[in-house]
């Protein structure tokens, strides 16, 4: 069979780029201190599988360094290895490379050999070093194995220190169903086991099901194999490295240390068994990484029968493991029956488990992939029938007679299932904020590094759920946040000890939703922004008069226009500008809104208020003439009808109206967008405050209808953007309403009269 | 309509004919290539978009997209017409670079479907300068008519990049 592998590599890179998100992860935490041994088990398992997969596909490179990454691993997983920063630090690295390797084989881009080469002398480097050998804590601190403090390089390997390797083994092996389904194939392995030493398989089909039943793509077979020879158990191993966790593999050696071995691997599956019960892991593979983790619980039971049969080559060899064996020895006094017996007794659950342990790995999480295109035409599809639903509630609403009420209750649940749907729909486009958040522990580590401070990251709220949409482009400017919080938020250490501060800092995102949006914050606690330094900065540039007197608010809002943010600005506040009229600019794009509250000296915080999602929004409906406009509610201040005593004119055309203590300008729509209205007197209409960049200004418009959530469509997909609108909607009656794009409506009305032609030349 | 069965221009025989289907618009008989018509609606009515030439009559809503509908009478510089229930819009789907742009056309009446031979279409004449000249792909005669074949990529494509004007009328 010839099978094309060509396209399993997109699926091979996504989901190894996810595999390298959580090593990064594990990584991080395993620096951050904490000591839990399924953390390297995560570690491993990523190098691991992008190994496998990168040989399957032929990507060579990735294979081979991977590989000797494994190597490393394994060692820090047996314990031979501590993870101390140096080597999180290798691994990091590792770990970006790999990113880069897989991103320049997808894009089909060379290699950067180089620094693969590099990488991976470095790595060799360390191997070369001797490993301390003192077992790493996370071993120790493991609760699967609380009987299992022994050294773990003897553990290992329970049968070669005795240089008495068995005379051959008998290997029951047992795949999985879904050993077939996932490209591997059992001959090949039996050739493979075959080319170590004379084989005789036996083949089990007691589990074969009757044909009709028959599922072609299910292995039931089991094989029974003895091999012969003085091989070691670790290459027998590794012709199954494959299959690990996609089947139940029974290793027993025969010969002279044999029935030594086959109870301690035997005592390993128990043990195994008895950790996959009480931390019911998620996956198969977990089990098996926990057997393996595991096995250093053999040489107890090893020891026991050892010697009570003979006396063992073991213990002379391993005179840490005679101390352990002690006790052992002396709870199991009677010869050869009692081990024997307890490991058979042990293997009952261990082989009661493994079900369960399969079914878990069959269940995968229960997601599939779908790609975004879908998901919005189905949105698309929902909208549409939206419409048609309240286009016929609106013809049922005259008709009468009983049938008629009947009908229109029927509309009524009809609308209610529909706006089910388009929840559920909406729904299915959320994901967790974690997504974006989880960049940030590296990031905050590598220019905390840097930059000599010490900074301690909190993340909270990361299972916000947000449009991916929105996920997509809320990235950069909370980088950027973030960024300028570590740089010039908080300070050195030594600054922030002579400010009765804790030496570390803290920087804290924090994510939550707040009535229909979502609102994340980028804390801090370092020196806080500098009120009058911007001030004066802001008034040498212009941008002030100056004996203006600004709110605080104001004040902090002038860091986000642009050119604000140079190197000219004096340095200690000034940096926060750096790119902040971006981040503005990009949260305003997206609906949503900037926010700045700070104190000097105890830090400062940027909230930003995001749109659960970019293809739904909160309009209120306004009628200019006959022309009906959507104003998204989030820009909206308030709603006034205007009295006399407000309005002033400034010259011939320009009316201001007084609110409060602000002047703001009137902007007639019907003026603007040349359209006929109903009322030309601003006492007849209502004046909308708006409000866009920290401007507002008054809309007069006729009347206000009703506020709904629209469906946002693109004037571009078939037209051009227009400036001043945002997108187009369906309203209940199919009409089509322009959305208001309040910053682009504004900018109109300033651009208006002197500087039309230049308009219609940026239009052009 | 006119209940002529489906006139053959001359030549049908000729490989690479390409069918087109015609329609009025102030008297003269215009054919747009068949291929690129998606439907033929009623009208129904658009949504006004400012700062849009006043031959883009605006947008409408066709199932779920929005669609600009260009009168074709307006953007040759006829005069115009009153909308009614019987005002026909063409909806095309054009090329417009890498991408696919649907548009409505509104014209008076849809005629016929013609196939028409390469050979005996003549290139338009040139008539100084005229943009619109542009959009005609060339003329052809049938039943002593002549019929102005668009090339409906350039139009709608002229008229969704047209200049912005300050508000429409």
């Amino acid at each position: 069979m010839t099978l094309d592998l060509a396209q399993f590599h997109e699926t091979f890179f996504a989901e190894s780029f996810e595999a390298l998100d959580s090593m990064e992860a594990a990584l991080l935490k395993l620096s951050a201190g904490e000591a839990d041994l399924e953390l390297v088990n995560t570690i491993f398992r990523v190098a691991h599988s992008i190994k496998g997969g990168s040989a399957t596909f032929g990507f060579s490179d990735i294979a081979a360094f991977t590989h000797t990454l494994e190597t490393l691993l394994d060692e820090l997983r047996s314990g031979k290895r501590r993870a101390d920063a140096a080597l999180v630090d290798t691994l990091l690295r590792s770990c970006d490379l790999m990113r880069d390797m897989l991103g320049a084989t997808q894009s089909k881009e060379p290699i950067d050999k180089a620094r693969v080469g590099a990488l991976h002398a470095e790595i060799e480097l360390v191997l070369e070093t001797p490993a301390d050998s003192a077992p790493i804590d996370t071993v120790a601190g493991t609760a699967a194995m609380p009987a299992a403090p022994a050294p773990q390089d003897s553990a290992a390997r329970p049968v070669q220190p005795a240089d008495e390797a068995p005379t051959g083994w008998r290997i029951h092996f047992v795949p999985g169903p879904k050993l077939l389904r996932n490209g591997n194939d059992p001959l090949r392995l039996l050739r493979e086991l075959a080319t170590l030493g004379p084989c005789d398989v036996r083949v089990d089909a007691k589990w074969v099901p009757p044909l009709p039943e028959l599922d072609p793509e299910e292995c039931r077979l089991s094989w029974r194999i003895e091999l012969e020879g003085a091989i070691e158990e670790a290459a027998i191993k590794a012709v199954f490295d494959w299959v690990e966790g996609e089947c139940d593999l029974n290793l027993e050696a025969f010969g002279p240390a044999a029935e030594a071995t086959a109870t301690a691997v035997t005592a390993a599956a128990v043990t195994a068994a008895a950790a996959a019960t009480s931390v019911a892991p998620t996956s198969a593979q977990a089990v098996t990484a926990q057997a393996i983790a595991a096995e250093p619980a053999a040489p107890e039971a090893t020891l026991t029968q050892a010697t009570a049969m003979n006396p063992p080559p073991q213990v002379s060899a391993n005179e840490g493991l005679a101390r352990h064996a002690a006790p052992a020895t002396n709870t199991a006094p009677a010869p050869t029956a009692a081990p024997e017996e307890s490991a058979a007794k042990a293997a009952a659950p261990a082989t009661s488990t493994a079900p369960a342990a399969h079914g878990a790995a069959s269940g995968d999480g229960g997601s599939i992939r779908v790609s975004i295109e879908k998901i919005d035409e189905l949105l698309n599809s929902v909208g549409e029938l939206v419409i048609t639903q309240s286009v016929l509630s609106q013809l049922a609403a005259p008709l009468e007679g009983r049938e008629a009420e009947d009908l229109r209750n029927a509309l009524g649940q009809l609308e209610r299932h529909m706006r089910g749907l388009q929840e559920s729909v909406m729904r299915v486009r959320m994901l967790p904020i974690s997504v974006v958040f989880n960049r940030f522990p590296r990031l905050v580590r590598d220019l905390g590094q840097r930059l000599g401070k010490r900074i301690e990251l909190r993340l909270t709220g990361d299972s916000t759920e947000l449009d991916k949409t929105v996920l997509e482009k809320i990235g950069d400017p909370l980088v950027h946040l973030v960024r300028n919080a570590i740089d010039h938020g908080i300070e050195t250490p030594e600054v922030r000890l002579a400010a009765g501060k804790p030496a570390h800092g803290v920087i804290e995102l924090n994510a939550y939703h707040k009535g229909g949006n979502v609102v994340v914050e980028v804390s801090d606690d370092g020196g806080g922004l500098r009120r009058e330094k911007i001030l004066a900065k802001a008034r040498e540039r212009g941008l002030v008069s100056g004996d203006e007197e600004l709110s605080e608010e104001r004040v902090f809002n002038l860091i986000f226009a642009p050119g604000f943010s140079t190197a000219d600005v004096v340095s200690d506040v000034s940096g926060r500008g750096v790119g902040m009229d971006v981040v503005k600019r990009n949260i305003n794009e997206l609906g949503g809104h900037v926010q700045i509250h700070s104190s000097p000296g105890k830090g400062s915080m940027v909230r930003i208020r995001l749109p659960l999602t970019l293809a739904i929004l909160d309009g209120q409906l306004a009628r200019v003439g006959e022309e009906v406009y959507v104003v998204p509610i989030v820009s909206i201040v308030e709603t006034i009808q205007v009295r006399q005593e407000q309005v002033g004119s400034i010259a011939a055309r320009a009316q201001v109206f007084r609110l409060r203590d602000d002047y703001l300008p009137i902007i007639r729509l019907y003026e603007l967008f040349g359209i006929e209205p109903q009322y030309t007197e601003l006492l007849d209409g209502l004046l909308m405050i708006v409000e866009a960049d920290g401007k507002r200004v008054g809309l007069f418009v006729d009347e206000l209808m009703s506020q709904q959530q629209v469906v946002i469509k693109s004037l571009e997909t078939n037209f051009r953007p227009v400036m001043g609108f945002a997108g187009a909607t369906m309203l209940g009656d199919g009409r089509v309403a322009l959305i208001l794009d309040i910053p682009g409506v504004i900018s109109r009305f300033h651009n208006r009269e002197p500087r039309r032609d230049a308009a219609q030349q940026v239009a052009a | 309509m006119r209940a002529a069965a489906m006139p053959i221009a001359p030549g049908d025989a000729e490989a690479g004919t390409t069918q087109y289907l015609s329609f009025v618009c102030a008297g003269e008989e215009y054919g747009v290539e068949i291929l690129c018509v998606q439907e033929i609606k009623g009208w129904e009515g658009v949504t006004r978009v400012p700062y849009t030439p006043a031959y883009l009559l605006g947008v409408m809503n066709l199932r779920g997209v929005i669609v600009p509908v260009i009168d074709l009478r307006l953007r040759f510089g006829l005069p115009p017409r009153a909308m009614d229930g019987s005002t026909v819009v063409i909806v095309v789907r054009v090329r417009a670079g890498a991408a696919e742009k649907t548009a409505g056309v509104v014209v008076d009446a849809v005629s016929e479907v013609y196939s028409v031979a390469p050979a005996n279409i003549r290139q338009a004449p040139d008539l100084g300068g005229s943009p619109d000249g542009a959009c005609v792909r060339g003329l052809t005669t049938v039943d002593e008519k002549m019929v102005m074949l668009l090339d409906i990529d350039r139009l709608v494509a002229s008229c969704i990049d047209a200049p912005e004007r300050a508000g429409t009328a």
